[in-house]
């Protein structure tokens, strides 16, 4: 068994309203920055011993289906890499 | 005929809604989620309130609780069951219902009467009103703006599971009418089966005469209708 570090993104799915990286990108604007767009995410670590990296992946894949996005507003992806020592 | 009304941590409309219910002469339970659901229950309410502090995104852990497994396998033989403001998200997180109610167009929590048009009076929970009917009823949430894919909304739409749309005096639906820029100003839906259904609005909040209008009842009585 390996340590790894599966990130998972969680993000609204193109087309969903997000008020809330609205008000944020309007607060930054009324600070004098420009910007055209500002969209939000849910970033999620999670540390797990795992076969390979595929078996971290596929389990943290399931751990976005089953709680972490929800897939009718949500897109996810996952990031896995070898937990530092 | 015993309601179970599940009560979650954070749960906060749970005693209006066994007052509202047990005053329309429905025998009512409150029922801790870890205790599960009483062996002759007979309807299930999802109560409003902030279950898990709204953890993730509202409804998402009570939906995951081992109670809501029992109530889809009660829903799937016919119990009815009726999702009310966190209880419309907790029936959303869990598959009860489609669709998600999530971060009002406002990004702000709203509390405010709206008017709400009848869509179906065909169903139990809305067979005491006339269809295209205007009735007002109270929210009070952060997370209800209804969102789904146009093609699910579309078969919604056409399938008559949309219970009531948020309209103004007159009922006549538009974005002015809106609070929370819901899709379609959806502001409640049915399950696959009529008996199962899930809104944002507070009907319990119009249900006893000493608080005032009583356009609610009709809502909670579809327990009896289911």
């Amino acid at each position: 068994m390996t340590d790894y570090t599966a990130t998972v993104t969680v993000r609204l799915k193109r087309g969903v309203l997000d008020p809330e990286a609205e008000t944020t990108k309007r607060a930054l604007e009324r600070l004098g920055f420009e910007l055209d767009a500002l969209r939000s995410t849910d970033r999620y670590e999670l540390d797990l011993a795992a076969e390979s990296e595929d078996e971290a992946a596929e389990r943290a894949g399931e751990m976005a289906e089953r709680l972490l996005a929800n897939p009718t507003i949500h897109d996810y992806e996952v990031a896995v890499e070898r937990a530092e020592a | 005929m015993t309601v179970a009304v599940v009560r979650f941590g954070g749960s906060n409309c749970d005693r209006d809604s066994v007052q509202a219910l047990s005053h329309l002469g429905i025998d009512t339970e409150l029922v801790w989620h870890e205790d599960g659901l009483p062996e002759d229950v007979e309807g299930v309410m999802l109560p409003g309130g902030f279950s898990y502090g709204d953890y993730l995104r509202a409804g998402a852990m009570a939906a995951r609780s081992p109670i809501m497994q029992e109530v889809r396998e009660v829903a799937a033989e016919g119990v009815p069951v009726l999702g009310v403001c966190n209880g419309a998200q907790i029936g959303c997180e869990s598959s009860l219902t489609p669709g998600a109610f999530t971060t009002n167009r406002s990004a702000r929590f709203q509390c405010e009467h709206v008017h709400l048009r009848v869509e179906n009076a065909d169903t139990p929970w809305t067979a005491a009103y006339d269809e295209g009917q205007v009735v007002e009823f109270p929210i009070a949430h952060g997370e209800g703006r209804f969102e789904i894919d146009d093609d699910r909304l579309e078969a919604l739409e056409a399938d008559d599971r949309i219970l009531f749309k948020y309209c103004d005096e007159s009922g006549a639906v538009h974005d002015g009418a809106n609070p929370n820029g819901s899709k379609h100003n959806v502001a409640g839906i049915t399950g696959e089966d009529d008996t199962v259904a899930v809104m944002m609005p507070h009907p319990e909040r119009v249900s006893l005469p000493d608080i005032g209008a009583v356009e609610g009842q009709g809502v909670l009585r579809g327990f009896a209708e289911a």
